[in-house]
């Protein structure tokens, strides 16, 4: 391995003597200063709004452009008539490295499709948003996209989300319905079954 | 005897009120100057009935945040002292004001009112003596609080503040040679005349070097950045790190406070204090022959404005120092304190005496 020799230069006395090197230091910082406080003031009247004051973005009003691959909260994407287009072939929940994802497929009616998911829930408190789960979905059912990065609960229940938060992105919430533990039990109350998607109709 | 202890307590609670408010008003300055140095924003997200005020109510959130905070005592701490060693640094900070003038004399009637809370002739010594001893609430903190790392921090704090004070009061007696006095309101009063019947004999102007010598030794007084080896609240660990709550809050108070007091001393000795260029008790003098009579109540108000405008002026300069340099190394702060400040000071010293020999004395 080549040695590379870093010299340092030898401090010129003015440099030694260190006031000038405060007078310069005085001089940047009081540029920035006044360079932002006078664009400020001018916000505040209205004018140069194209210069900005400061490089914070302040965040829950203003968001940052997101890229277009950049990888947010999931969601389900739709057939035509509005049920989910995942068939239940349980890919993504074998390829999920932190397996959050829990499917519960049920027979679909229609015999082309041969499966649908009964539930469909991730748990966002273990997913690490590696995106495998997207790469992974033969029928374009699962996707990232929805641009909700401030994924907080208070608790860890809180945090998982089944198939009618994955299916409507802005249901922020559990759904009232879905009181059942995780990873869910189909169980039938009451002949419903809850926090899953309803079986759909005979085509 | 009554009135004359209501004028002084009028005057004490004057300048606590103010002293007090300025530091508050310190913590939102400090973050919106900082920020905008920084490209940033700053603090402004402590609405009341939705106004933010620019931010100004984060100080007072954060007092009430500190005073509901819960207030541990370690449990190898000394109860006693840990208690105490907060009050010690905000007692002697706030003290050390008493002895400041912050306005010519007010005549009222027959009265005549000094705008100084105690006038006391060795004034100068006193503020020293009350700054030295603040360094024994940081020892204590750092002594008190049975933690190794504390104690540390407070024995840095001592050995600076002890290093720097020295060339403090070197770089001042070339000021109290030149003025003869070591009352600082005779010290202001002193600083009206002119040299050369133009210029005002402020120390800036017949002692310059001593003024960067006070201000380099006087930042490090305070314990801020450049100088914040004490505390290094981030990275070092200083000798409040057992303190939580308003304890905590009393030692970062003592430090705005300390800011304020070392700009007053700076206005005081090396600024004319509250003179105005050309202002007499009469009126306004100009070199040029333009007179302009004023009252008295307008000379103490220009007066008084003169002081203030002139400390804020420090205490921002201060802060704008504060954000520019980074810290010292600790083996840098001691090269600069002995073999930098030090000597200065002393040749400072000597060459001022030998002037003034030659001179002839003053007064």
């Amino acid at each position: 391995m080549a040695v590379k020799v870093v010299r340092r230069p030898e401090l010129t006395f003015w440099e030694k003597l260190y006031l000038p090197q405060i007078y310069c230091g005085l001089k940047i910082t009081f540029r920035h200063f006044f360079k932002n406080l006078f664009l400020h003031l001018a916000h505040r009247v209205g004018r140069l709004k194209g210069h900005r004051a400061g490089v914070t973005v302040q965040y829950p009003e203003e968001l940052r452009p997101l890229m277009s691959r950049f990888r947010s909260r999931h969601r389900l994407t739709q057939r035509d008539d509005g049920s989910p287009r995942c068939v239940g072939c349980m890919l993504c929940e074998t390829v999920c490295p932190a397996k959050c994802i829990t499917i519960v497929p049920g027979e679909h009616p229609d015999p082309h499709v041969e499966k649908f998911p009964v539930r469909f829930d991730i748990n966002l408190g273990v997913c690490v948003y590696c995106g495998y789960c997207v790469e992974v979905c033969p029928e374009d059912a699962i996707r990232m996209d929805t641009g909700i990065l401030d994924v907080a609960a208070y608790s860890r229940d809180a945090m998982k989300l089944d198939i009618h938060e994955l299916m409507d992105p802005k249901l922020r919430k559990p759904v009232e319905r879905c009181d059942l533990d995780f990873p869910h039990k189909c169980e039938v109350h009451g002949g419903d079954m809850k926090g899953s998607w309803p079986a759909p109709e005979t085509p | 005897m009554i009135v004359e202890l209501l004028i002084k307590a009028g005057l004490a609670g004057f300048v606590f009120f103010f002293v007090l408010n300025l530091a508050g008003f310190h913590t939102w300055v400090e973050r919106k100057q900082s920020a905008l140095i920084q490209d940033r924003i700053g603090a402004n997200r402590a609405p009341i009935f939705g106004f933010r005020m620019l931010g100004m109510f984060h100080g007072m959130a954060d007092v009430l945040k500190m005073f509901t905070k819960e207030d541990i005592v370690p449990d190898r701490a000394d109860k006693t002292l840990h208690m105490l060693a907060p009050f010690f640094s905000v007692f002697f900070a706030l003290v050390a004001f008493a002895a400041i003038p912050f306005g010519p004399p007010l005549v009222i009637g027959e009265r005549v009112i000094d705008l100084q809370v105690a006038k006391i002739d060795a004034a100068l010594l006193y503020v020293f003596a009350m700054l030295s001893l603040g360094v024994y609430g940081v020892i204590l903190a750092g002594f008190a609080s049975g933690n190794n790392y504390a104690i540390m921090g407070g024995l840095r704090a001592t050995a600076q503040m002890i290093s720097y004070e020295i060339a403090l009061g070197i770089a001042l007696v070339g000021v109290i040679m030149i003025h003869g006095t070591i009352d600082l309101g005779e010290l202001v009063a002193s600083q009206g005349k002119l040299l050369w019947g133009w210029l005002p004999m402020w120390g800036i102007v017949v002692q310059p070097v001593a003024f960067f010598i006070f201000v380099t030794a006087a930042l490090a007084e305070t314990k801020r950045l450049p100088f914040d080896l004490p505390e290094g609240e981030s990275e070092i660990i200083g000798y409040f790190v057992e303190y939580s709550g308003m304890k905590f809050g009393m030692f970062f108070l003592t430090d705005f406070l300390e800011t304020i007091v070392v700009a007053s001393l700076a206005t005081t000795i090396f600024f004319g204090g509250w003179q105005v260029p050309y202002l007499s008790p009469d009126g306004f003098h100009f070199p040029w022959g333009w007179e302009i009579p004023v009252n008295n109540l307008v000379y103490v108000l220009l007066g008084l404005a003169s002081f203030s405008v002139k400390g804020l002026i420090f205490c921002f300069l201060f802060m704008q120092l504060r954000w520019t340099l980074p810290r010292f190394r600790y083996d840098q702060l001691m090269n600069l304190g002995w073999k930098g400040l030090f000597p200065i000071a002393v040749i400072n010293l000597v060459v001022t005496a030998v002037v003034l020999v030659f001179l002839g004395e003053p007064n």
